[in-house]
């Protein structure tokens, strides 16, 4: 590769190595933006907006709204995991379910992240290089670092970007959804205890089994009562998406902080000043017109959930239908 | 006991090397003219270039990672990335902790920045990036330190008013002091030992690698010609 021309380096797109100009390369979708500093108003605007940095920043809002995509159901399977473990009448796994709840919802949202990115990352790695590196004789912890074999990395060291930020992405996904299962759990125990026990000793009175009371009469009633308290959690995970940026995902905070820094005209085509307060306004005003969308979609559930049910709610219905 | 523990890690890690040649270079990406995002969002800037070059050198297949400033140590020490090239001075503190290749710049000259020329630095309200060695250097004055995590952000606080002066790389400072209404306050003063890599310190095969490919730039003055071209102070 020594002196033959420029080594293929991921992440460059630059054509040669040493070459005079700072910023060699410029995408842009229209074609007058080849020259930024000679353009002024929408032009000037249309260009800065359709940078590659922009175009970055336009992809992390995809990037935020497949996180809750993703978090809401698990985080929701977690819930209801953790809610019939709590009420199950084995009882250590009652206890298991109750610890889950107590203790992930007494610790603080940011320790947690903190400190379960980082053991469950070293954990993975722990167990991959007992397993793949048997032989390794040399202690895993020396001073500050933490090391396992080479084989043993999660991803491993010569992994492509994209799969390092997938593997960072799933660790946020699984901590989000344990976080936010822990309190999934208790709205979902509470629900589950506030079905009405006439219909658990019908059920009975039936020849239900219990397996069958729990699928068939417990589980199809607790939603209605379940719903207000899932959708305050649905709102305050919305809300809480920018802790992304803590675990490393370059989410729309970074990307607002970043774009929004002043910038100066050696090192950027569109040199401005401090404009990090009109790029968290728009943040601002994308999380209020998402919980407010989510906040219509969520009544319109809340009102079919109460059909037929024997809730206020589903009373009205009934007499007006 | 400690240095045939190492020597084992040596041996254990050169047997590997074949299979991972691929290092990972952390950075910030918020500090020009050392390393910053450029308009396509890429990093960019003199250490940009500088590491491709050293990488080339070395034989190394190298991949560009950005980390917040905060967190860019302990990242490396859990192993996210394998080198840190990030505009990071030399100090002792930071020696006990990783290992640094030989400095790539000269101890470099820091200055103070602020909207009026008469500010009392031995009593002002001055604005340093948490963690450098410019806060380290201000704590230690009798001015009041505050602390943000990004450059931007104390160059933000200068401008509101929030603080009096700003103190930072004088490299950093002199794009910003050029084209807005901030003017150097003071003396320039000199941290540190120049800014260099740092890797593990169990990693001394590759600390070996880019130690030489960095001597090897000293020597036939591309270095230098990177540090004009970048405009950054100091030659070798």
């Amino acid at each position: 590769m020594k002196g033959g021309g420029c080594p293929p380096l991921p992440l460059t797109r630059q054509p040669c190595f040493l070459s005079p100009v700072p910023i060699p390369t410029r995408s842009t979708i229209f074609s007058f933006c080849s020259d930024p500093a000679t353009l002024e108003g929408i032009q000037w605007y249309s260009c800065y907006l359709t940078t590659g940095k922009h175009l970055a920043f336009y992809m992390s809002f995809g990037t935020v709204l497949l996180l809750l995509a993703v978090t809401a159901p698990t985080a929701l399977l977690f819930g209801f995991g953790g809610a019939m473990a709590a009420r199950a009448r084995f009882t250590p796994l009652s206890w298991l379910g109750k610890i889950y709840i107590s203790v992930v919802r007494g610790v603080p949202d940011i320790a947690f992240f903190l400190f379960f990115v980082i053991a469950l990352d070293q954990g993975i790695e722990y167990l991959r290089h007992k397993v793949k590196c048997p032989d390794w004789d040399a202690p895993i912890r020396q001073g500050n670092d933490f090391l396992v074999c080479s084989i043993a990395k999660m991803p491993l060291g010569d992994a492509p970007q994209w799969l390092h930020e997938a593997y960072g992405f799933s660790l946020a996904v699984l901590t989000f959804a344990i976080v936010f299962g822990a309190f999934a759990a208790n709205v979902l125990f509470g629900a589950m205890q506030a079905v009405p026990h006439a219909q658990i000793e019908t059920a009975a009175a039936y020849g239900l089994s219990h397996r069958q009371t729990f699928w068939r009469i417990l589980v199809p009633q607790m939603w209605t009562y379940a719903l207000p308290g899932l959708s305050n959690l649905w709102m305050v995970l919305i809300k809480a998406t920018p802790l992304l940026f803590l675990l490393g995902v370059e989410d729309i905070v970074f990307w607002a902080r970043e774009l929004g820094g002043s910038k100066t005209a050696k090192f950027t085509d569109y040199p401005h000043p401090d404009w990090r307060m009109w790029y968290f306004l728009g943040l601002l005003v994308f999380y209020l017109v998402f919980t407010r969308v989510s906040e219509l979609v969520l009544d319109r559930i809340t009102t079919r959930l109460a059909h037929g049910q024997a809730t206020v709610d589903g009373e009205a219905q009934r007499k007006a239908a | 006991m400690k240095s045939l523990i190492l020597s084992t890690a040596a041996l254990a890690l050169t047997a590997s090397m074949g299979l991972a040649d691929t290092v990972r270079l952390g950075t910030e990406g918020a500090y020009p003219p050392y390393n910053f995002l450029n308009d396509n969002g890429e990093v960019d800037g003199f250490e940009r270039e500088l590491g491709d070059e050293l990488c080339k050198r070395a034989e190394l297949t190298c991949e560009w990672v950005t980390n917040d400033w905060d967190s860019i140590i302990p990242n490396l020490l859990s192993g996210n990335y394998d080198a840190i090239i990030a505009g990071m001075s030399i100090t002792p503190e930071r020696k006990e902790v990783v290992q640094f290749t030989q400095g790539y710049t000269r101890p470099s000259p820091s200055a103070y920045a602020a909207l009026s020329a008469d500010v009392d630095l031995g009593s002002a309200v001055i604005a340093a990036q948490a963690s450098t060695i410019q806060s380290s250097h201000v704590a230690g004055t009798g001015a009041t330190l505050v602390e943000f995590p990004t450059p931007d952000e104390t160059i933000a606080a200068v401008n509101s008013g929030e603080v009096d002066a700003v103190m930072a790389d004088k490299d950093f400072l002199l794009p910003i002091v050029g084209e807005t209404e901030l003017q150097f306050v003071g003396d320039d003063v000199f941290l540190g030992e120049g800014i260099g890599m740092a890797f593990r310190q169990s990693d001394t095969d590759v600390i070996a690698k880019f130690d030489a490919a960095i001597a090897s730039m000293k020597e036939d003055g591309t270095l230098n010609t990177m540090l004009d071209k970048w405009e950054i102070e100091g030659k070798f």
